[in-house]
């Protein structure tokens, strides 16, 4: 293994960046769940929250994208 | 060196190229190149990112030209797809702005059918994916972001910045909470843009990894079925966040129209 020291740093960085991923994978799946749970509670109303429901998916996801940046900034362009 | 780090090295040599790595990588797709000839990129420079988007606008006008000439009673395939996509861009922009906000509809369908088409055409193989780039889509997001601003002083005049001020909250908390709904504000186009471009690029670069993976015999069954699982995924993300990237921009124009609520 060669390498310096600040490759590996890069490389470590960019690997704690990716947990990140795994946060907004948590948020999204919650968004989902109660949008889930609330739907089957009243069905009639569902439709017309899927439009709340993507906004929230969106905004979940967004920070997620954010930390793959942050990864993909440290694996390339530092 | 032990053989079990010659049998390591054997297999990581299989899988890499010349220099290590991938065969080849996964974000070289992106690179905007000029169609004619090597030379530097200027802004004038014709590259396959104009091609693309060049594409992009040309279908959607073969799209509503073809799809409204006719104007059947009882519609035929392309004037379904055409009257679809209006209504649904309509009912979406009515449901969100309410009535006031259809004054603005032509901007909001121009943008949704230009990031869906992009998205879409994006999934071509040997494509370039424009939307990608966060170069094309903050052009896209920071001109919403304008729009936005400039449309809600013109309407509201200076109570527009009473959209800061939260009356419903104690006074003490006043001041506070309106710096964060201003960071918040200007934090807008900048998630907004990062949303799609990075949702795009994270999708292409994971279907290219795989592909690389599809060079080591062992277990390129395995990458070639996740390739085709992840393209699934792919055409669901395109359509997805060009709707996202609609819902918001609605979001945003109700906000600019009706600041007190």
């Amino acid at each position: 293994m060669e390498g310096d020291i600040a490759n590996m740093g890069q490389f470590i960085g960019a690997g704690l960046a990716a947990i990140g991923s795994g946060a907004a994978a948590i948020g999204v799946g919650t968004v989902a769940g109660n949008y889930l749970a609330g739907a089957l509670r009243n069905p009639s109303a569902a439709a017309s929250q899927t439009a709340t429901l993507f906004i929230g998916l969106a905004f979940a996801e967004a920070l997620g994208i954010f930390a793959f940046l942050v990864a993909l900034l440290l694996m390339f362009a530092v | 060196m032990r053989p079990a780090d010659e049998e390591m090295t054997d297999v990581a040599e299989e899988a890499s190229g010349a220099d290590g790595g991938l065969v080849f990588h996964p974000l070289d797709q992106f690179i905007v190149k000029p169609l004619i000839g090597d030379g530097p990129v200027h802004w004038y420079t014709v590259t396959n990112a104009t091609l693309w988007m060049a594409i992009a606008v040309v279908c959607i006008v073969l799209l509503l030209v073809t799809g409204t000439r006719g104007r059947a009673v009882v519609p035929n395939r392309t004037q379904s797809i055409a009257e679809l996509i209006y209504g649904f861009v309509y009912k979406m922009v009515e449901d969100v702005t309410g009535k006031e906000g259809l004054r603005y509809f032509p901007y909001i369908m121009t943008l949704f059918l230009f990031i869906l088409f992009a998205n879409y055409l994006a999934l071509l193989p040997m494509s370039f994916s424009t939307t990608s780039h966060v170069a094309v889509t903050a052009v896209l997001g920071f001109g919403v972001f304008l729009t936005v601003t400039a449309l809600g002083f013109i309407l509201n005049g200076p109570s527009f910045l009473g959209m800061f001020w939260m009356k419903d909250a104690p006074l003490v908390l006043r001041p506070i909470i309106a710096v964060i709904e201003i960071i918040s504000y200007f934090v807008r186009p900048v998630s907004h843009s990062i949303r799609l471009a990075g949702n795009i690029m994270a999708g292409h670069a994971v279907i290219k990894v795989f592909a690389g993976f599809a060079a080591i015999a062992a277990i390129s069954p395995v990458s070639v079925l996740a390739i085709t699982a992840i393209y699934g995924l792919e055409v669901l993300v395109a359509g997805i966040q060009a709707y996202v990237f609609t819902i918001l921009t609605c979001v945003y124009l109700k906000d600019a129209l009706h600041p007190h609520h």
